[in-house]
């Protein structure tokens, strides 16, 4: 039974995506442009979502979420990494918009930029560019320029084309400006809160079944088994800062803009996607090597084991970064000899980034690999695989049926230590030259191109602030959130408690 | 014990060959010797004579695996093959595509990297293991929970942000040090390494301490601990006395692994602060595509690693009796 309802919520999924495609496209005046990291986050979703249905309707694989579920730190940072996830997925629909009809046109023609949902809802940060280097929420330029006034010519910080535009004199309106709109933000969040909070009793009163004061009076308390109090406080945290920005974002640059006067807030949004496209896709991609060559060497042992601890071995020995340094290197010479092969600079950049992908996942499987190969020697030993084998069930089912189940635990753990690893790595691997596409944004190349910048005077700090502080948040929350689910999947500690 | 340490240098030989080979089929078969010199010289109007040129200036010109026209039974020795890959073995790496020897630019570059990675190593470990030892004295209390909390928090900051971060407080704001160099004269080198050397320590104190923690836990909770507390000892006793030997062999063995490693040096730290070591070596080839010494380093990161994997299994059998080599 459980393996038959996932599959027919999958087919609906495909049948209701592919119904919707075209009037979709029809009514937005869109095309849509399917990117490879694209359909693998899709993948994922929809993997991630099969997982969430079989696990409600299993016992034991519940009790060690529920002990997730009731770490109020761990479901802070789920709450921070949900907000990265809404936006590393808005950023994940990308198509291209439809141009005014000429004269006579009848065929619809696209424009050659190719957008992600995300940069529309994004429109104002994203084409309010400026000359170049602005602090945050500055009116004016970082250098003096020769300015012609009525007065004749003026060396002076010239005004910025977007940021403060509505000032009159910034020297003296930009404070009471923004301590007004900051005010206002805060009445706003307030406000906000207070219906969120109205609608979160309300629906746990309603799921447990107890009185609608009572049930306030808990989640003030924080005496509730989720801690609704600790998710609320972040939430009105994050509420607060998406309310300054949707207030003051097409009004000032919040994070100030980068050399070439790109906005810093929007560098470091866009980053989100491929922070998270490198931390999961990589191992989505891993996991069918390390789980299959694992189990077989765990379980068939004698030379395949042989064969198997050969690659793994071989591969580990390798000096990671030089890998896929190496690999890197050699994707680059075969992209500048063939480009033929792409349309836009977007798909190749995205061909990068999942090379680059399967590259972090070939030198990362091997950890996984011999994890769950030890696993499977312990599991084998058990009674139940002996009588299985005593039964005479076949090799594959024993691997897939009974040893896989028991050992998903490993896997789950091993996902979720991975994900802050890999996107620390990506900073790391495109300050070295061989991580994603120059014309990416992501973290990486943000601080890459930022670093040389602590060296003027005065300092350019935002961008690199910026992408730290993003990256930070990212790598913090996933790092609390996977501490809470090893805890609780892995049965050495629960033992020694 | 002599047997077994051949016959795991024995076992290596696989491996090495293993790694060779994948090199090999990433710098000449994916991309054809032809490509490389394209690259190397810029993509536009390059005439095909330029190309031989390159190649046979950098020793490409030769056939991939079999030389069908040998001269005098060299047809496997006179091949791309021979020449690039297999006299690694010999420590051979053969010119940079700068024409300097790389071999000779290795045995250099070896000092400054150990310079720096030497005294992080041996610092961090000493304050790691401190730094777990107190926390695991007050486990299950706040200070226990502080502290995983400030390791998690340290390990989350990216390892960019402590170079940045401290190259501009402490070399631009304070001038305490020059922000980068060095120099091979101890008195002056002294004053570029420590920077460095203190970065590399403060960037690995959260995941090395959380790391010891676990290990000195893991041991806490066995039985010996539990007699050895039944018979009065004092909590510090037991900590000092039964638990911090014990733990000292996941340790020792785990430290046997990366001490060979300490030679390829830091990538990046390297690279930041201008030592001229085997990391910044590594960073500079990448950037300038030097596929010559990407391939030497590589192999030598290999057999590191696999020394290291020996030492390891070496050292199991010295610190823990238990453990008898060559019995199954």
């Amino acid at each position: 039974m459980s393996t038959t309802k996932p599959n027919l919520i999958l087919f609906s999924i495909i049948f209701i995506v592919i119904a919707l495609v075209s009037p979709l496209e029809e009514f937005w005046q869109i095309k849509f442009v399917p990117l490879w990291t694209d359909l693998l986050i899709y993948v994922l979703v929809v993997a991630v979502l099969l997982f969430g249905i079989q696990v409600r309707h299993k016992e034991h694989l519940r009790v060690p979420w529920r002990h997730v579920l009731q770490r109020p730190l761990a479901m802070s940072a789920l709450v921070v990494l949900g907000v990265y996830v809404l936006i590393g997925l808005m950023d994940s629909l990308h198509f291209r918009q439809a141009l005014e009809k000429q004269q006579g046109q009848t065929e619809t023609q696209y424009s050659g930029d190719v957008l992600s949902l995300f940069d529309v809802l994004a429109t104002p940060i994203r084409v309010q560019q400026e000359k170049s280097y602005s602090a945050p929420f500055s009116a004016f330029l970082y250098a003096k320029e020769t300015i012609e006034t009525p007065e004749g010519q003026v060396r002076d910080y010239p005004r910025l084309q977007y940021g403060g535009r509505h000032l009159k004199i910034p020297a003296q309106d930009r404070i009471p400006n923004l301590v007004m709109a900051l005010f206002l933000s805060f009445v706003a969040t307030l406000l906000i809160l207070l219906v969120v909070f109205v609608v979160v009793v309300f629906f746990v009163a309603h799921h447990y079944k107890t009185a609608f004061g009572d049930t306030m009076d808990a989640i003030v308390g924080g005496k509730t088994g989720i801690p609704f109090r600790a998710m609320l406080i972040t939430f009105s945290v994050i509420c607060f800062l998406v309310v300054v920005v949707v207030m003051l974002a097409d009004k000032y640059h919040i994070l100030g803009t980068d050399k070439v006067g790109n906005d810093v807030l929007y560098l470091s949004l866009k980053s989100i996607r491929t922070g998270l496209v490198i931390g999961t896709l990589t191992t989505l991609i891993m996991l069918p090597f390390a789980i299959m060559l694992g189990i077989m060497a765990g379980h068939y042992r004698g030379w395949i084991d042989d064969v198997i601890q050969y690659i793994y071995t071989t591969l580990n020995s390798i000096p990671g970064v030089l890998l896929i340094a190496a690999a890197i290197l050699s994707l680059q010479v075969y992209l500048a000899n063939n480009p033929e092969m792409f349309d836009t600079v977007t798909e190749r950049a995205d061909l990068r980034l999942l090379f680059l992908c399967l590259i972090l996942g070939l030198t990362s499987w091997t950890g996984l690999c011999r994890l769950l190969r030890g696993e499977t020697f312990k599991v084998s030993q058990l009674d139940y695989i002996q009588a299985a084998t005593a039964f005479g069930t076949g090799h594959v089912k024993t691997m897939s049926r009974h040893i896989l189940p028991n050992i998903t635990h490993i896997v789950l753990i091993a996902i979720v230590l991975d994900f802050s690893g890999l996107v620390l790595a990506e900073a790391v691997l495109s300050y070295v030259g061989v991580g994603v596409d120059p014309t990416t944004i992501s973290w990486g190349n943000m601080i890459n191109s930022a670093r040389l910048e602590m060296a003027r005077d005065p300092v350019v700090w935002w961008s690199l602030v910026a992408a730290f502080v993003f990256m930070f948040t990212l790598v913090l929350a996933a790092n609390l959130f996977s501490d809470a689910v090893r805890d609780a999947f892995d049965p050495r500690i629960t033992r020694s408690k | 014990m002599l047997a077994y340490i051949i016959r795991r240098v024995i076992y290596a030989i696989p491996i090495l060959i293993g790694v060779n080979l994948i090199t090999f089929a990433l710098f000449f078969v994916v991309n054809k010797p032809d490509d490389m010199a394209r690259m190397q010289l810029g993509f536009k109007h390059v005439q095909q004579a330029d190309i031989d040129k390159w190649k046979q200036a950098h020793g490409y010109d030769k056939p991939l695996f079999y030389n069908r026209a040998p001269t005098e039974g060299n047809a496997f020795t006179d091949t791309v093959f021979f020449v690039k890959s297999v006299r690694l073995f010999a420590f051979d790496f053969g010119n940079a595509d700068d024409g300097r020897n790389i071999t000779q630019d290795i045995s250099e570059r070896m000092w400054p990297s150990l310079a720096i990675a030497i005294p992080v190593f041996i610092v961090s470990l000493l304050l790691n293991i401190t730094f777990a030892l107190i926390i695991a004295f007050f486990r299950a209390s706040y200070v226990d929970y502080m502290g995983v909390v400030t390791c998690v928090i340290l390990m989350s900051i990216s390892s960019l942000f402590y170079i940045i971060g401290g190259q501009y407080l402490i070399s631009k704001l304070l001038h305490l040090v020059p922000i980068s160099g060095y120099s091979a004269d101890l008195d002056t080198a002294t004053k570029f390494l420590i920077l460095p050397v203190i970065i590399g320590i403060v960037g690995g104190i959260g995941a090395g301490t959380r790391w010891y923690r676990t290990i000195f836990l893991e041991e806490i909770s066995k039985d010996y601990v539990r007699t050895a507390r039944a018979k009065g000892l004092s909590e510090r006793l037991v900590l000092f006395r039964h638990v911090l030997k014990n733990a000292l062999v996941p340790i020792l063995t785990g430290v046997v692994a990366v001490i060979p490693l300490l030679f390829m040096g830091s990538l990046i730290l390297e690279s930041f602060f201008g030592i001229p070591g085997l990391g910044s070596y590594t960073i500079d080839a990448i950037r300038s595509q030097d596929f010559a010494i990407v391939r030497a380093m590589v192999f030598l990161g290999s057999v590191l690693y696999i020394i290291g994997l020996i030492l390891t299994d070496i050292s199991y059998t010295m610190v823990d009796p238990r453990i008898r080599l060559g019995v199954r």
